[in-house]
């Protein structure tokens, strides 16, 4: 099951990132994952909220903000769990357009939050590997 | 063939034009200077006299008179006749410095308002048509203009005045307007209520718009005429001249024929204020003929203009203007070529942007650089990088083909463009630090 995470164009400049982060804050919205992509003039940084509804009509007012419907996976904290996966993917023929991890703990497992041309094709692979596909709320 | 309100004189030949035109202005050039001791003086230091003037060949001759000269002889420095002759005053907005105010003896308004006339009737105006004027009345020349230009053709003229949406709507609908005159903002503008409100564009009895008053890009003429169901013509002028209506648009669409019996245009080089021939780019500069109050001499418009005489299909033989291309005090110089805001905003209208941009010129390296930001629209952000910066190689691939000089184009967020009392700031000249 695809998760929506909330995409933010963001320029490339101090304060601009606290700027988005103070406002989510104010709202008592909460940051479950997150990831910056940078360039030279701008950054788009990429979130995964408790609330994305709020924090999306809260980001819109000052800034460009889309929904991409994205993949989170839970695996186990060791060494190789991700390699599997990917082979699999790369097998399947799923291209991955970027992605990011966290982990919790090493009890926990870790996170792999990905973005790939091709949602269903990468949720099928995860699920034959008996990989658990996050939702919204277990995040 | 086309619809002419004064067909004698607007498909007058070529010779008789002139005539009318020589015979004119050696009563103009004496009425000035005669009485307007401001531009006698300037006349007197190039040493030329009204003798010198024998027919629109010599009006190069003249000096030329700019915003700046009408600035300074605010407000009855440039008056050429007794104020108990004058029954109006009209006057520009005064965002650009100082307001300008303009003078109508009766004489001067009923020419005005021919021009206008003209302009309907070229837009396909009878006196069976409902003419809503939704320009401003007051002090600017627009709402003025066309209502008495409306009243001459003897449509059902509704002054309405700008503003207050619904209302027009509710009068456009309820009494069938056929002819709408605002600016093309406004009727954009006023296309989109309509469609909000629940109205298809063939739900109105509107055939035709006159729009003018502000630049408009033929992609906007295009998306106006589809959203209201009509045929928009472009009509120009200015305070200093009298108006709207110093020139108009026939059903050609390709130009704006210039009233010559009334003004004599002529393109300059803006740096050398040399005469240009037919054909070429430059400063468009006008000369009234036959006005009383404020007869202008070689006023120089700072828009930037093509001129053409070549031969109209609507009949019409007094020559065109092409939708002035951005004023000359707006010009940049980039690597020796001649970059005018108007072209990025053309670009960025055509590729699906909003005209919210930013142009920064600098000098690195003794080279100059061209950077353009460029407000991003929501519907166009992509979460990948690769998508936006796509995008913007796609821009500068646009802009090099508009502009001949390539550009850097860098995305921005939405409102991030500076913005000075809710006008944009267009252009930053860092150059102009280092020298």
């Amino acid at each position: 099951m695809a998760i929506n995470q909330l995409s933010v164009f963001v320029e490339n400049k101090p304060g601009k990132l606290l700027d988005i982060v103070k406002a989510l804050a104010d709202a008592n919205v909460n940051i479950r994952a997150m990831s910056i992509a940078d360039t030279k003039d701008f950054g788009i940084l990429r979130l995964i909220v408790s609330d994305t509804d709020k924090a999306k009509e809260i980001l819109s007012s000052d800034c460009v903000v889309t929904v991409t419907p994205v993949i989170a996976a839970e695996m186990s904290d060791k060494a190789g769990s991700l390699a599997s996966i990917l082979e699999d993917f790369a097998f399947e023929g799923v291209n991955i357009e970027y992605m990011y991890a966290f982990t919790a703990s090493t009890e926990l497992g870790a996170y792999v939050v990905l973005r790939v041309d091709d949602n269903d094709a990468a949720e099928r692979v995860l699920k034959s590997k008996g990989i658990a596909v996050l939702d919204g709320v277990s995040i | 063939m086309g619809n002419y309100y004064q067909p004698e004189i607007e498909t007058a030949p070529r010779e008789k034009i002139l005539e009318i035109q020589n015979e004119k202005i050696v009563k103009q050039v004496r009425h000035v200077y005669e009485n307007v001791p401001y531009y006698k003086k300037l006349m007197d230091e190039k040493g030329v006299t009204p003798d010198d003037i024998k027919s629109v060949d010599d009006i190069k001759k003249l000096p030329f008179l700019t915003k700046a000269d009408l600035r300074e002889a605010y407000p009855y420095g440039l008056l050429a006749t007794d104020l108990k002759n004058c029954v109006r005053i009209q006057s520009t907005s005064g965002t650009t410095g100082k307001r300008v105010v303009a003078f109508y003896t009766q004489h001067d308004i009923d020419l005005w308002e021919e021009c206008c006339a003209r302009a309907i009737v070229a837009a396909g105006g009878t006196n069976e048509d409902v003419c809503q004027v939704c320009y401003g009345y007051g002090l600017f020349t627009g709402g003025p203009g066309l209502n008495g230009g409306s009243h001459k053709v003897g449509c059902l003229t509704l002054p309405m005045s700008s503003g207050n949406t619904d209302r027009q709507i509710q009068f456009m609908m309820d009494l069938g307007s056929t002819i709408l005159c605002c600016t093309p903002s406004y009727a954009a503008y006023i296309g989109e209520s309509l469609a909000e409100a629940g109205y298809k564009p063939e739900d109105n009895k509107l055939k035709a718009g006159i729009f003018g008053a502000e630049p408009w890009t033929e992609e906007m003429r295009r998306s106006i005429e589809k959203s209201l169901g009509i045929k928009a013509y472009d009509i120009y002028g200015l305070t200093e001249t009298s108006g709207p209506g110093v020139s108009f648009e026939c059903e050609e669409q390709t130009g704006m024929h210039i009233n010559e019996d009334h003004f004599y245009a002529e393109i300059i080089d803006p740096e050398t204020g040399e005469v240009l021939p037919e054909g070429s780019k430059g400063e468009l500069v006008f000369t009234s003929l036959d006005k009383e109050a404020f007869p202008l001499l070689r006023y120089r418009t700072r828009d930037i203009c093509v001129l053409t005489r070549k031969k109209c299909s609507c009949g019409r033989t007094h020559v065109k203007m092409c939708k002035p291309m951005g004023r000359s005090d707006d010009m940049l110089i980039i690597r020796g070529v001649n970059v005018f805001p108007s072209q990025i905003e053309t670009v960025l209208l055509n590729e699906g942007y909003t005209p919210n941009y930013q142009i920064i010129v600098d000098r690195v390296n003794n080279s100059d650089t061209l950077d353009i930001n460029v407000e991003l629209a929501p519907d166009q952000f992509s979460d990948k990088v690769s998508d936006t910066q796509s995008k913007e190689k796609a821009l500068e691939g646009a802009m090099r083909t508009m502009l001949g000089i390539g550009p850097k184009v860098h995305l921005v967020p939405p409102k991030s463009v500076v913005r000075s009392e809710g006008k944009a700031v267009r252009v930053i000249d860092k150059r102009k630090l280092h020298d």
